[in-house]
């Protein structure tokens, strides 16, 4: 199941008020956080769900903001105890949030998939090996990639290679279906 | 008794240590009137330590305007008799009404923050004129405004996470034609609140090292990042505001009791660490953004 969701929009159902387009204040990205939570609490049919961050109408995030909207959200759904098996991928991220984003998840050593004009990258701090098996699981599209064809290109044993796909499972921007592994926002045409 | 406490002419962030130095011996609820009539020109920072000040008083202190009507009428411009009125009983001639500041170089006029949706106000309201000025003024690119923003609402969020009161927040565009001859964005924001020492020392966790005191707890905040929660996701506004004067030769300032710390540009000369400076209670932080030197666009 796929939930698009509007920062602006839940801004402002947060605030109960229009007149803000910031995202400021930890209070307020805790907010945001709770929605957003709640919508992914949702009863669904999918096992997975994969929820598209939309910043495109956020004007500036500050770091506290960022700490709590973006970081707060990968490291609960990265957990154990993950209350829902739900993939992350942001869009709309301009120089106007980039670095905030971008300062919050290099503190938590986290990832997260950013969708742009030419496809889908990674932010945060992946390994040179995360880098690479990225790469190679962005290259297949939307149908993916096998393990043993990962490690081919990777130029490794699929023992190597497992351990690397299954982190970046665990890091929300991979998903595993059956036998392959898909990269989150991949051939989804934006 | 009342006490004179004479305000410089000029009062920034160095000349408001000789207010402080003659209110020091004084206890707190000792009668004061800050005589500011000879005053010629404060800084954002001036303006919101006077009132911060006041706020630090038992005794309601009376306050001397300035005489020079000019000085006047932009200290009411800017907010300060409008927030000083509640605080000081005033004494002379000062415009009664607060107009609009216009083309000022006011980016944001004396606001008091109390609460998160302050913070949510000033960043809104800074933001377009921020984009002037920064751009077209100071001529850094669009990623130094972005920063501006994001560090004045940082700074603005410490009031709201450790003083434990509500704080000021000021932000004009000046020339600082005295030690830089450059033009700046100035940044000041003050509180009488708990201060750094007391905000740390309030952490579950907090074993005071053989030197604790106000200094030490300014290092720990603003270069070690520590904060009071001991959530890792905490303490990351000071270094964001460090990182940004880092990135455009700007500096940053923050005293809180006896101690002031810095981050010092090289067109600077001040020490980086300060001790043993009059009590001042709560934090008072200044952020200076320097015009850029032609072509650097930084």
């Amino acid at each position: 199941m796929m939930h698009h969701i509007d920062l602006s929009h839940v801004l402002r159902q947060t605030l109960e008020c229009d007149l803000y387009s910031n995202l400021v204040t930890r209070p307020t990205g805790a907010a945001v956080r709770g929605q957003i939570e709640e919508l992914l609490r949702e009863p669904s049919e999918s096992a997975r769900a994969l929820a598209v961050i939309d910043f495109s109408h956020v004007s500036m995030i500050d770091l506290s903001c960022a700490d709590e909207v973006v970081a707060k959200l990968l490291l609960r759904y990265a957990a154990d105890d993950s209350p829902t098996q739900a993939y992350f991928l942001l869009r709309g991220v301009s120089e106007l949030h980039e670095d905030a984003i971008e300062a919050v998840l290099e503190r938590h050593e986290l990832v997260a998939a950013l969708e742009h004009e030419d496809g889908v990258r990674l932010m945060g701090t992946p390994t040179a090996d995360e880098r690479r098996a990225w790469g190679v699981v962005c290259d297949a599209g939307s149908a993916g990639a096998q393990l043993d064809d990962v490690a081919t290109r990777m130029g490794c044993a699929a023992e190597h290679a497992e351990p690397v796909l299954d982190a970046l499972c665990r890091r929300r921007v991979m998903m595993r279906i059956e036998d392959r592994f898909v990269a989150v926002g991949v051939g989804r045409g934006g | 008794m009342t006490t004179v406490i004479t305000v410089p002419p000029s009062l920034d962030d160095h000349s408001f240590e000789q207010v402080l130095e003659q209110v020091a011996p004084l206890p707190a609820d000792a009668k004061i009137l800050l005589d500011a009539r000879h005053a010629r020109w404060a800084s954002p920072f001036g303006l919101t330590a006077l009132l911060t000040l006041a706020q630090t008083r038992a005794e309601r202190p009376a306050f001397a305007v300035p005489e020079l009507e000019d000085t006047a009428s932009y200290w009411a411009r800017a907010g300060f008799f409008h927030y000083a009125e509640a605080l000081y009983d005033l004494h002379g001639t000062y415009p009664r009404r607060r107009e609009s500041a216009g083309e000022s170089n006011s980016l944001l006029d004396i606001t008091p923050i109390a609460k998160s949706s302050d913070v949510h106000d000033v960043v809104g309201r800074v933001q377009s004129r921020a984009k002037q000025i920064i751009h077209s003024e100071l001529r850094l690119d669009t990623k130094a405004i972005i920063g501006f923003t994001m560090t004045l609402s940082e700074i603005c969020q410490n009031i709201l996470e450790h003083a434990g009161q509500g704080g000021w927040v000021a932000v004009q565009a000046y020339r600082w034609t005295k030690r830089l001859g450059r033009r700046v964005v100035v940044i000041a924001v003050c509180d009488a609140g708990l201060g750094f020492r007391k905000s740390l020392e309030s952490s579950p966790g907090h074993l005071p090292t053989s030197r604790w005191d106000d200094a030490a707890a300014l290092e720990e905040a603003v270069i070690r990042g520590v904060s009071r929660y001991r959530d890792r996701s905490r303490g990351q506004g000071l270094a964001g505001a460090r990182n940004y004067v880092g990135r455009w030769n700007g500096k940053l300032s923050v005293r809180s009791g006896t101690a002031r710390i810095s981050i010092v540009p090289s067109w600077d000369d001040d020490p980086p660490l300060v001790e043993r400076l009059a009590p001042f209670q709560g934090s008072q932080v200044q952020v200076t953004i320097p015009e850029a030197v032609s072509g650097t666009g930084q």
